[in-house]
């Protein structure tokens, strides 16, 4: 089978004479969960951008299930942005709604129950959910697809520990084996041991790109402390 | 997180460790089904691809073996289980008599101390 995400020397600049990145060469095979890394500023959000349709690159190209980004690949590609997008004066149910007329991939049970499990209410008004709340519906509605990739920006910085462990877990029982998760994060230690694989970003070139048992064979430390050490300020 | 994992280690050797303490120590038992790849990756919360690496490494050295359709089962080599558990226990052994040594002490030292502790344990 075809690799799910390749990027061939692709570049991204803003038009300020900085590259935010470049000549990045990628390709991710399917049924992995991987690891977008870098400090604040190293091009992980524009690469998530670009996957996603929502930037042009200016240079090279990505292909995704062999495709260009654009409305077919959104068919696969099941993408939680770093900020919420959600109408505030809409109910939660209201949202699930919208997702399953947006997507055919949509799982209304799948997502009542996590819901649930989350104690969060159909009936809430978006606007009335805690910043937690809100983030949790988010990720559960992107969760709720059978997509082949799932794209997932920051997706447990702003909720507490516990939620943090049950999104996790939802992650691990919810993604299909054939599906690959690229997740970006800053809180390493938290997400490493479900990790297949990270890539470092560094001033938007790829420093890193290996399988987490390979690093902790070879440089005996985690992911986390290699990460330290690499970025040192 | 249920299964403590060290960060610094692989993964899927700690998992292994743990999968052989489990069935030395009798949890499984020689001929028992293991629970799905899925289900142990979801208890250790771990990748399942990792989970699948430390069960086909078992299963290369014999520990366990997989039927085709129905899943992964403990082996019932008795031998194999007996020589797992003294490999085991002479590990154990090492780091300790490491420990009392880096401590100053000398053999028949340790070895009083050590029937003086296992006497304390039998009362308990």
């Amino acid at each position: 089978m075809k690799p799910i995400l390749e990027c061939y020397g692709l570049s991204k600049s803003y038009g300020n004479g900085r590259m935010a990145l470049s000549n990045l060469n990628l390709s991710l095979e399917r049924g992995q969960i991987i690891g977008l890394l870098g400090p604040n500023g190293s091009g992980k959000t524009t690469l998530i951008k670009l996957i996603n349709d929502l930037l042009v690159p200016t240079e090279g190209y990505i292909r995704i299930d062999g495709s260009t980004p654009g409305a077919e690949t959104k068919k696969i590609v099941s993408y939680l942005p770093e900020r919420t997008y959600l109408t505030p004066s809409w109910k939660v149910a209201d949202l699930i709604s919208y997702f399953e007329d947006f997507y055919g991939d949509f799982q209304r049970n799948r997502a009542k129950q996590m819901l649930e499990a989350l104690g969060i209410e159909l009936h809430a008004k978006l606007r009335t959910l805690s910043k937690g709340a809100r983030e949790k519906v988010q990720l559960v509605m992107v969760m709720s697809r059978d997509a082949s990739l799932y794209i997932l920006d920051e997706p447990i910085g702003g909720v507490d520990p516990a939620s943090r462990d049950y999104i996790l877990n939802t992650i691990l029982t919810n993604y299909n084996e054939n599906a690959t998760i690229l997740l970006s994060t800053h809180l390493i230690s938290d997400i490493e041991n479900i990790l297949d694989r990270v890539l470092f970003l560094q001033n938007g070139q790829l420093v890193l790109n290996a399988p987490v048992d390979d690093i902790r064979m070879e440089q005996k430390k985690s992911v986390d402390m290699l990460f330290r050490e690499v970025f040192r300020c | 997180m249920t299964w403590n994992l060290d960060n610094n280690i692989p993964i899927y050797l700690q998992i292994m460790e743990r999968i052989q303490r489990d069935i030395i120590s009798g949890r499984y038992r020689p001929g028992d089904k293991l629970p799905s790849v899925r289900e142990l990756a979801v208890e250790a919360a771990v990748n399942p691809n990792t989970m699948q690496k430390a069960l086909s490494e078992l299963e290369r050295g014999g520990l366990v073996y997989s039927q085709r359709t129905s899943g992964r089962f403990i082996t019932e080599d008795e031998e194999l289980l007996r020589e797992l558990k003294k490999e085991r226990a002479g590990r154990y052994l090492a780091e300790f008599i490491e420990s009392m040594h880096n401590l100053g002490l000398k053999d028949d030292e340790i070895l009083a101390l050590l029937n003086e502790a296992l006497k304390e344990e039998g009362k308990a």
